[in-house]
């Protein structure tokens, strides 16, 4: 080994990207958001040729590969039922919430896919098949997080 | 039709969580000169070269061109394959795919990471769609985490049976010095006391973050023969993407893209009784859950079974299919090269080149991938020609 090897001082340097972004949510997700933003509603669609109704709703079926038609239009939950979760225990800057909180998988009446969101309250109540509600924000923008979170509804 | 391929030789780093005495580049080189010796060629004998790592992660987006001086690109054809998890796998099937056609003889796959130089989470949350998903369900512990927990439910799984998975890999690394967690072993109990995470994942339930580079050489029959007594060949190979929408999968059903994959990677390769008809494997268990799971999906055992298969000792070395002689996923995660060392440890028990890891008389080897909502790819290796 050269000499050099044994007092050299391995160097690291810091960096950082700032790419910002503008991303098209298309027409099919804008009429949801704007139906989130506009009215606190949340949509889905059906899937003509396999029935499944999808939320956040789909310009196509990706299983079935077909587009999904103009008017198959559903208004869902705004209650579902918690189908799988887990809690964060674990603070980090990039996590939408400060834990504790869950990431849960929330079937929302009358949908058949499942919508992925935040419980912040009741943890120590959370099951799976309890009965939530969608809590909207008062300041909407257009954005999934306009549904602050949902909330466990009473047994 | 297509022309056989096989493994011919295989090189990688010794992995460790900061490699600040190289670059990225550089230690690319050292996974390539490794490879290059164990196939006792030079680059001059290799037509071309694909090479994989996660997007974001260093920050560099066209690793294909900034690498040659490390992977021994210049002046020949080479390409980027990236697929998140499955990267490594994915740059493996890319090369036998390349050899398969006629095109080309020798083609190299490399897979690499530095994990030190970034922040995991941060690259890896650009893997969720960024309108949807990205906001409400974002990096790879909640939806991990989330799966784990469903499967408890279903089959009264327990921490402990996870665990063990945990153990196994980390008391395997204890025969692999390459592994990061080389001489590092754990306890249950050790496992069980690690800080939660998410529920119910604890921090000695997942992988660590690695700086690692592998390197594997593919070659077409009438060449592997010559350079090497013992050639792994490829027998088959099956890739599956399911859903992009993490609200969409069923976690009831399984891990739908792995039973995919491996019913399609069998039936071409006529594994019937997976257990029995392979002599080993090397899994891309991220965590230590999927060690339960993921081996149903395999056909190991039946569903909800894998706790007391992983339990009564079958998956240890010396067991009826002893799993990640390396040491695993758990035991080294350099993401980009994770799936390709999984590929390189299968071919290197074919070949009988595992010292202390070597698994007696292996003649077919099982490898996997895994990566972003739950794809599969699958990799059958057996030692004679199919
Ligand atoms: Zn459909």
């Amino acid at each position: 080994m050269a000499a050099w090897l044994q007092d050299v001082e391995d160097l690291t340097l810091k960096g950082q990207i700032n790419v910002p972004y503008t991303w098209s949510v298309g027409e099919v997700g804008s009429r949801f958001l704007v139906a989130l933003r506009d009215e606190e509603k949340i949509l889905g669609n059906r899937c003509p040729s396999c029935n499944t109704v999808y939320v956040p709703p789909r310009k196509n079926c990706g299983s079935c590969f077909k587009d999904i038609d103009d008017n198959q239009w559903a208004e869902l939950g705004p209650e579902g039922v918690v189908t799988a979760f887990t809690i964060v225990r674990y603070d980090y800057p990039l996590q939408p919430a400060k834990a504790p909180f869950a990431y849960a998988i929330i079937k929302l009446d009358g949908a058949d896919v499942g919508f992925v969101h935040l419980i912040r309250q009741g943890l120590e109540k959370l099951r799976n098949g309890v009965r939530v509600k969608a809590l909207f924000k008062e300041e909407r923008t257009g954005h999934i997080l306009d549904i602050d979170s949902f909330v466990l509804l009473e047994a | 039709m297509a022309r056989r391929v096989a493994i011919v030789g295989a090189g990688q780093t010794h992995h460790k969580s900061h490699r600040l005495d190289v670059n990225g580049r550089e230690m690319i080189n050292e996974a390539v000169m490794r490879a290059l010796a164990d196939s006792e060629i030079t680059i001059t004998d290799i037509d071309a070269i694909i090479i994989g790592n996660m997007d974001h992660f260093e920050s560099i987006n066209y690793v294909d061109t900034w690498s040659v001086e490390g992977s021994g690109g210049v002046m020949k054809p080479i390409m980027k394959v990236t697929t998140g998890g499955t990267t490594g796998t994915s740059v493996a099937i890319a090369a036998y795919y390349h050899v398969a056609s006629g095109l080309f003889d020798r083609v190299l796959a490399i897979g690499w990471e530095k994990n030190s130089e970034s922040d995991t989470t941060a690259a890896i949350v650009t893997c969720s769609d960024p309108v949807w998903d990205r906001f409400s369900y974002s990096g790879a512990i909640p939806s991990l985490a989330t799966e784990a927990s469903a499967y408890m439910e279903q089959y009264g799984a327990t921490q402990e049976d996870a665990a063990r998975v945990a153990v196994r890999d980390r008391t395997h690394a204890l025969n692999n010095p390459y592994a990061q967690m080389y001489n590092r072993p754990i306890t249950i109990q050790d496992v069980m006391e690690s800080s939660m995470l998410a529920y119910p994942i604890k921090l000695l339930d997942v992988c660590p973050r690695t700086d690692g580079a592998c390197a594997v050489v593919f070659a077409a029959e009438g060449i592997a023969e010559k350079m090497i007594p013992r050639p792994a060949w490829i027998k088959s190979t099956a890739v599956r993407h399911t859903t992009t929408w993490f609200g969409d999968v069923d976690y009831d059903t399984g891990m739908l893209s792995l039973q995919r994959a491996a019913r399609e990677a069998y039936e071409k390769a006529g594994i019937k009784n997976p257990a029995e008809d392979f002599d080993v494997a090397e899994l891309y268990l991220p965590y230590s859950y999927a060690g339960l799971k993921w081996i149903e999906a395999l056909g190991f055992c039946g569903p909800g079974e894998g706790p007391a298969f992983v339990g009564e000792g079958n998956t240890d070395m010396g067991g009826i299919i002893p799993m990640n002689p390396s040491g695993g996923v758990i035991s080294t995660n350099c993401i980009g090269a994770t799936a390709l060392l999984r590929v390189a440890e299968a071919a290197i028990q074919i070949m009988g080149k595992g010292e202390k890891r070597q698994v007696p008389d292996v003649k077919t080897a099982l490898a996997t991938g895994f990566g972003g909502c739950w794809w599969s790819d699958v990799v059958i290796l057996t030692g004679d020609k199919p």
